[in-house]
């Protein structure tokens, strides 16, 4: 069993994705029933939340060709909006749950949970580790070195959306949306301040962990040997 | 809001965090706290804590004395210093009134009230300010820990100790710091603190001062903020670095422009150096303040600007090729004894103004601004700060900018406050006047 949700449409609406974010999920959007094929690790995908809102054809396309086949993945989670609730009819097969939209971030992520334990597996992770760096999503802990980290909600997010991403670029209005949503005080730069802020608890030695990625955003990962390529 | 609680709850539970101190400051910027068990936090995180705000500086008369500090959560942090085999946390607080109202007398609110109006007007005001201060052998006497053989480390041992662990704890509290010494005056150092937005600043200032004095303590010495404790030493300024961003994008840039300012940064220092005098009782609040503020320490005296000269009182330090984001003015009037809400909260209203109301920005200022002569100063249109914090205040007094930005209940407590403390200052013999005047008189 993979460890990647498969979630749909793409781009999927933010508060969605900031749900599986601050849930410590990882995911892969995709655009249509094809592309949840094509794009299936060799694993298999973790489970599916699809959101039938705005477009609702596709929505069960992606469903049915998930299940209908020689392994149905489950689970399935659907959003809809009340007024699709009569289309749920005779579809009962193609979802395991459901869950109305707009949901609540609370509601969504109890019901995945639930449906997880109802499959009998761990939803996700509950450690993300990367080196020496460990983050305990149950606990809300990190730790360096077996050294606990003292660190605020946002920085404590942030880092493990790095931790579970690494390697990738992202912009700061990727990380904007991404980790804080849109609720903020201090403007586009707060990815730099809270950027800055990380790196002095990481301490000297693993600072570098974070990388600034010249005019684009921030990479999280082990840095290639490149002089100034971690500077600030 | 609820994973952010959550999270609090749950670090509290996991680290075995016994006490939970909740922090915020009085109008004059003084550090407060009280703490609680972890027992209480819940409730604390939902509805606030009461205690009594009329033995607060600047809060509520005794009539309405009873107040609710609600934590901010998204500020809480273990404190990393104290030796204590239990972790203890700390949260800084919003004040409110029984009703749940903001409270008008908490500088925090003040801030927020003011970084509002940025807002509105689709800027994010961002703040890095230079704290200086002095390390001494005690607070009872001014003397520097570089005279005589006082302690069993030497000197050079002692200060790299307090400047190691010094920074250890600022950046173990996310505060990320450049650290240098001063060859000026003895034992005093300067620590620059990476620009944040001005809410997290001034919440940064609060705890610097506080780790600074814990660490001196723990080292047997004493830390002062005092701006101008050694007659005819250096004093300790709090140069502060403003900028304001429209997104990610600096307001205060513009390529094409000869100093690189735009008009935004422009205007911007405009209102500073209109409104400087009447915002002096905010940016240096004490008596003692005005012994810095004078000729030949690089204080800055007179109202001008430039980019190198290091006694205006407005520099524009010119940025690195390619770091057009760092465009910035530095305000180099406000000492580190300040409340940092109420006098970030003084220069953004300055600088707003300016923008409002299109104010032209003056000349800049020649290197021999020192050497003219009262009257060229008139004919140049320099004027000076207040020289004393009477004056100051009379200046504020009749300041319809600083009433606006700081609301009535704060305006009226510094005005009657600091009226208090020039009246017990004017009314005290001091050892100036036994020294000159006993022996000849």
């Amino acid at each position: 069993m993979g460890d990647l949700l498969v979630v749909f449409p793409d781009p999927p609406p933010a508060l969605l994705a900031q749900t599986l974010d601050l849930g410590g999920y990882r995911w892969k959007a995709v655009g249509n029933a094809a592309v949840a094929t094509q794009h299936e690790p060799s694993d298999g995908w973790l489970g599916a939340v699809v959101c039938a809102e705005t477009d609702p054809d596709d929505a069960f396309a992606v469903c049915r060709v998930l299940r209908k086949r020689d392994t149905p993945l489950e689970p399935i989670l659907l959003l809809v909006s009340g007024a699709q609730l009569s289309e749920l009819e005779l579809r009962e097969d193609l979802f395991d749950d459901f869950c109305l939209s707009p949901f609540h971030p609370r509601e969504l992520e109890a019901r995945l949970r639930h449906l997880f334990w109802r499959a009998g597996r761990a939803p996700r992770a509950e450690l993300v580790e990367y080196g020496d760096l460990v983050l305990n999503l149950e606990t809300y802990q990190a730790a360096l070195d077996t050294r606990p980290l003292d660190l605020t909600y946002m920085e404590y997010e942030l880092l493990k959306f790095f931790a579970l991403h690494s390697g990738k670029v992202f912009t700061r209005e990727q990380l904007l949306s991404r980790v804080w949503g849109y609720e903020y005080y201090g403007g586009a730069r707060t990815v730099d301040v809270h950027v800055r802020r990380l790196r002095a608890k990481l301490g000297e030695e693993h600072a570098a962990l974070i990388q600034t990625v010249r005019s684009v955003g921030y990479r999280f990962g082990q840095p290639r040997w490149s002089p100034g390529g971690a500077d600030a | 809001m609820e994973r952010q609680l959550d999270y609090v709850l749950r670090t509290v539970e996991e680290r075995g965090v016994r006490f939970v101190r909740l922090w915020f400051a009085d109008v004059l910027g003084k550090l407060k706290s009280f703490a609680i068990t972890p027992a209480e936090l819940e409730v604390a995180l939902e509805e606030g804590m009461t205690f009594d705000g009329s033995a607060i500086e600047g809060y509520s008369r005794v009539q309405e004395a009873d107040m609710l500090a609600r934590p901010d959560a998204s500020t809480f942090e273990i404190v990393p210093w104290r030796g204590e085999d239990a972790p203890v946390a700390r949260m800084f607080c919003d004040i409110c009134t029984l009703s749940g109202e903001p409270f008008d007398g908490d500088p925090r609110y003040v801030l927020k009230r003011n970084l509002d109006r940025a807002r509105e007007k689709g800027f994010t005001f961002y703040a890095g300010p230079e704290m200086e201060f002095f390390y001494f052998r005690s607070s009872d006497e001014p003397i520097p820990l570089d005279k005589g053989g006082y302690f069993d480390l030497t000197q050079l041992d002692m200060v790299s100790e307090l400047r190691k662990q010094t920074i250890v704890t600022l950046e173990a509290m996310g505060i990320p710091v450049e650290y240098s010494f001063h060859e000026n005056a003895p034992s005093q150092h300067e620590i620059d603190l990476r620009y944040t937005d001005a809410l997290t600043m001034a919440d940064n200032v609060m705890t610097f001062r506080l780790v600074v004095k814990e660490v001196a303590q723990d080292l047997g010495v004493y830390a002062s903020f005092m701006p101008k404790p050694i007659s005819g030493a250096f004093g300790s300024g709090m140069h502060t670095h403003l900028s304001l961003f429209e997104g990610d994008v600096n307001a205060f840039h513009d390529p094409g422009d000869e100093f690189g300012l735009s008009k935004v940064g422009k205007c911007f220092i405009a209102g500073l150096l209109r409104h400087a005098r009447e915002i002096t009782p905010i940016t240096n609040q004490w008596v003692n303040s005005y012994k810095r503020l004078v000729v030949g320490y690089e204080a800055p005296v007179y109202i001008c600007w430039a980019r190198n000269n290091r006694s205006a009182l407005v520099r524009v330090p010119v940025p690195k090729k390619g770091k057009e984001s760092s465009t910035r003015v530095e305000f180099r009037s406000p000492d580190p004894a300040c409340n940092p809400y109420l006098a970030f909260s003084v220069m953004l209203a300055a600088g707003l103004k300016g923008i409002e109301e299109g104010y032209e920005l003056p000349p800049e200022a020649t290197n021999n601004i020192y050497e003219m002569t009262p009257e060229e100063r008139v004919a140049e249109g320099i004027g000076a700060l207040p020289q004393s914090l009477k004056e100051a205040i009379d200046v504020m007094e009749s300041s319809e900018l600083v009433a606006e930005a700081l609301g009535e209940h704060v305006f009226d407590y510094v005005i009657r406050n600091k009226r208090e403390e020039w009246e017990d200052y004017k009314t005290y013999v001091t050892p100036y006047e036994i020294e000159k005047y006993l022996g000849v008189l």
